[in-house]
């Protein structure tokens, strides 16, 4: 394969980065070259953060081009906007977006306004061939999961739904790299019920 | 420190493949090589560098330490290499300007056993506000060679080469990062772990030590002669790639950019001569001769200054005269901001007519009419400091001046808080509002962290009270290195190393240097503050506040790992007003509005109840149960 080119986008605190190394590592064990891109310091408190995920036979920048994602995860909606131009329709870019919006503070101190969720959609699919809306974090919830889990659950969606190129049993070995072992059973149960949910035909 | 270390950096499986951070890399690289010593001031991006070595330090039985500045931290790791120890320091790039008087001679003398300079510059302020510095400048300046890796695998690699080659000709080395390069993660394949020298002996030696004219003479003399031997090295360490394509143009690059290159040109579906640059001061003069040589144009790729092009116009002076060089001098590369493959393409676009087979622009033009609300970073809830600019806030009105620093309060640069006039580097808000006093009729306040105090502050401080003037200091103590991930500074107790030490109190401190109004406030008593900052206002000589409480996030982990109950705060919607105080103003991130009504949630809320003191009709209580 030439290459796979992931964007996750959230905010400070959702495990942004969590997911990108269990990515890295599960492309690592399938035997492909991979590099990722990410950020630290003054982005983290809050503010946006996006990560990349490159894999392939040989792959030389960290960073997605513009236009060239296959895949972008947005753990909250707002982040998939701004990230929207690493997608394109000629790539066939998959959005799978986190309907759970996190308000920032220039919405109630600087008035400037969140668009709805249907509005974003609708601007996604500008940049797409797919544009996939849950809300995650209501769904990890109701099961009885912790939120932070919900970049976990995308995960089980995404390898479950073939919508990556990565094998479940590669991806759980990862989880158990880079999860605290404390917290990995539950890990694997929440990556369980992503897998297992399949995407709705209409 | 906060961030996770990648377990394989202490694996012993030669040839064992694994994923690593560029500066976890860079630390591999140090074990590999030996290294007995090491030292940091944190800054990203090059923090996880000192906090891997600190989280490992114990472990493989080598020394590191957090310096007070990055100075310290340059000439600590001067001493164990004079005295035969391996070491290496790491910093940002603003570092290299605090440890520049130490640097400068240093190339002169030379280290005893092998010293690297691990620097991170940071193309694009991803976490540096201040400047797009580009540190590339002083090894030319100071004479200390460089290296340049674009990915993990040469992170390691570079390092171990740096060592042999410091300790063979006795001059220090940099290993210059960009932030992609420090925060990338990469496959790296593993070597052996060299179990290192950590005991040393210092040789007196005054035909080295002795820096007093004319040694210095001397010694300038055998750094330039050291130089040119390592120039034959630097022709060794660069690479072309598609040597054998005949064409018309050639590109040379060096660092991170290499990687957008290559991708260039998969993605364009051409082939072109590559010369990359490894070794990138001394420049390999005959290598870049040769190559320039075979063709009518060549294209130059580096982030910020055109230093490489500049010297390769030089050379084609001699070899080339009719050398057309692409690069930022005539505009098809721009000097500002990071690089990324677009640039890369555009440049090759504009030279070669070659294009994408999708239009970028189309998409970039419809991005651009999205209107996408700011999220900028914001102090956490429950942060010390939010309560320290409320406070200062309302005791000192809005004429006041107020002098920012380096830290996570820098975030008071943006509303509601606006507490931060100027920013400019560490220390720097003493010396200018000392300034600003003197020749205004203003009231100042200067806003310093602990870290920066320790760091840079101390003299700008000093000299207040010796030119006499009157600002009032606010230290926000909160106990730790915060913007950086948390590492232990001298006023924390606590070593690099995980050992115990002498708490240095900040408030002795300043008492020690003569000032007469000194107190440490609670910021979370939000009445205290306000009325100390006012009384000090009105004196007729400088005033420190020592804003002590710590980090949030620190509490915050400490509470949960012993199990410890975490009050959450509510609004009574029977007194709320809906005046918005809370939001609007405190702006703490645990509270929210929707249609009108205002809510605290609950799974963001830390419980430091600063928001009861801040709501003026008392409608924030604790939850009970």
């Amino acid at each position: 394969m030439k290459e796979f080119n992931i964007v996750i986008a959230g905010v400070g605190g959702q495990g942004v980065i969590t997911l990108m190394r269990i990515i890295a590592e599960a492309a690592l064990n399938q035997g492909y070259d991979v590099k990722t891109s990410e950020l630290h310091g003054l982005a983290q408190r809050g503010g946006p953060i996006s990560c990349h995920v490159r894999f392939g036979d040989k792959i030389y920048s960290p960073l997605v081009m513009q236009g060239e994602a296959h895949i972008i995860f947005a753990l909250e909606p707002l982040e998939a906007l701004r990230t929207s131009y690493y997608g394109s329709k000629e790539n066939k870019t998959i959005f799978f977006v986190n309907n759970y919006p996190i308000i920032p503070l220039s919405v109630p101190v600087t008035k400037e306004i969140y668009p709805p969720i249907i509005e974003i959609n609708e601007i996604l699919k500008d940049f797409s061939s797919k544009v996939i809306s849950l809300n995650v974090s209501e769904i990890v919830r109701k099961e009885g999961g912790n939120i932070v889990l919900t970049n976990i659950f995308m995960l089980g969606y995404v390898v479950g739904n073939n919508l990556i190129p990565l094998e479940k049993e590669f991806v759980i070995e990862a989880i158990k790299e880079t999860v605290p072992k404390k917290y990995l059973g539950s890990n694997i149960q929440i990556f369980d019920l992503g897998y297992n949910l399949k995407i709705p035909s209409r | 420190m906060e961030e996770e270390v990648s377990s394989s950096i202490l694996s012993n499986e030669k040839g064992k493949k694994v994923i690593l951070l560029g500066n976890e890399a860079i630390v591999r690289g140090a074990l590999e090589a030996g290294i007995g010593f090491a030292s940091t001031y944190p800054g990203t991006p090059a923090s996880e560098v000192g906090d891997t070595f600190s989280a490992i330090a114990k472990k493989v039985g080598i020394y590191f330490e957090y310096s007070t500045n990055e100075k310290v931290a340059l000439e600590v790791a001067m001493g164990s290499s004079f005295s035969g120890v391996r070491s290496l320091v790491s910093m940002k790039q603003f570092g290299v300007n605090v440890a520049a008087d130490s640097l400068m001679p240093l190339a002169y003398v030379g280290p005893n056993a092998g010293m690297v300079i691990m620097v991170a510059d940071d193309p694009g302020c991803w976490s540096s506000a201040q400047s797009e510095q580009d540190t590339r400048y002083y090894a030319r300046m100071s004479h200390i060679p460089m290296l340049e890796p674009s990915d993990p695998q040469e992170c390691k690699d570079f390092v171990k080469i740096a060592f042999d080659l410091s300790e063979k000709f006795k001059i220090p080395f940099f290993v210059r990062t960009t932030t992609r390069v420090s925060h990338e993660r990469g496959i790296v394949q593993l070597d052996n772990l060299t179990i290192g020298k950590t005991k040393g002996f210092f040789q007196k030696d005054m035909s080295k030590f002795n820096i007093m004219p004319p040694n210095t003479m001397r010694l300038h003399k055998e750094m330039l002669d050291k130089i040119e031997k390592i120039r034959q090295i630097s022709e060794k360490m660069s690479f072309v790639f598609n040597g054998n394509v005949k064409s018309k143009l050639g590109i040379i690059v060096s660092g991170v950019s290499f990687n957008y290159v290559m991708e260039s040109l998969i993605d364009l579906n051409i082939r072109l001569p590559v010369l990359k640059l490894s070794l990138t001061y001394p420049v390999p003069e005959e290598k870049i001769k040769d190559f320039i040589k075979k063709f009518n144009s060549v294209l130059v790729v580096e982030e910020l200054e055109p230093i490489l092009e500049e010297e390769i116009l030089a050379l084609a002076k001699n070899v080339s005269p009719k050398l057309k060089v692409y690069g930022k001098k005539n505009d098809y590369l721009p000097k500002v901001g990071e690089y990324d493959e677009e640039i890369v393409i555009t440049a090759l676009t504009r030279i070669t007519g070659r294009e994408l087979g999708i239009s970028l622009k189309k998409y970039l033009k419809k991005f651009k009419e999205i209107k996408i609300p700011r999220r900028f970073a914001v102090l956490c809830a429950g942060c010390p400091h939010r309560a320290t600019f409320w406070a200062t806030k309302i005791a000192a009105g809005k004429n006041t001046i107020f002098g920012g620093d380096i830290g996570c309060y820098i975030l008071g640069i943006y509303p509601p808080y606006h507490t931060q006039d100027f920013v400019f580097s560490m220390g720097a808000s003493e010396g200018i509002v000392h300034g600003i006093e003197k020749v205004t009729d203003q009231k100042v306040i200067a806003f310093i962290g602990d870290s920066t105090f320790f760091h840079g502050g101390m003299p700008g401080l000093v000299n207040i009270v010796f030119n006499k003037s009157k600002p009032l200091i606010i230290v926000m103590d909160n106990r730790i290195t915060g913007m950086t991930g948390h590492q232990p500074n001298p006023g924390v107790g606590r070593t690099g190393m995980g050992e115990k030490t002498k708490e240095i109190k900040i408030e002795k401190i300043v008492k020690a240097f003569g000032i007469k109004h000194v107190k440490v406030v609670d910021p979370f008593n939000v009445n205290k503050m306000i009325k100390i900052i006012r009384k000090f206002l009105q004196k007729d000589e400088v005033s420190v506040i020592v804003a002590k409480r710590e980090c949030r996030l620190l509490t915050m982990r400490r509470k949960l790992r012993a199990d410890e109950k975490i009050y959450k705060y509510e609004i009574d919607q029977n007194k709320c007003k809906r005046c918005g105080t809370c939001l609007f103003y405190f702006a703490c991130p645990a509270i929210y509005e929707k249609g009108g009504i205002f809510n605290i949630d609950k799974n963001l809320c830390t419980g430091c109840g600063v928001c009861t003191q801040v709501c003026p009709y008392k409608a924030i209580r604790k939850v009970k149960k």
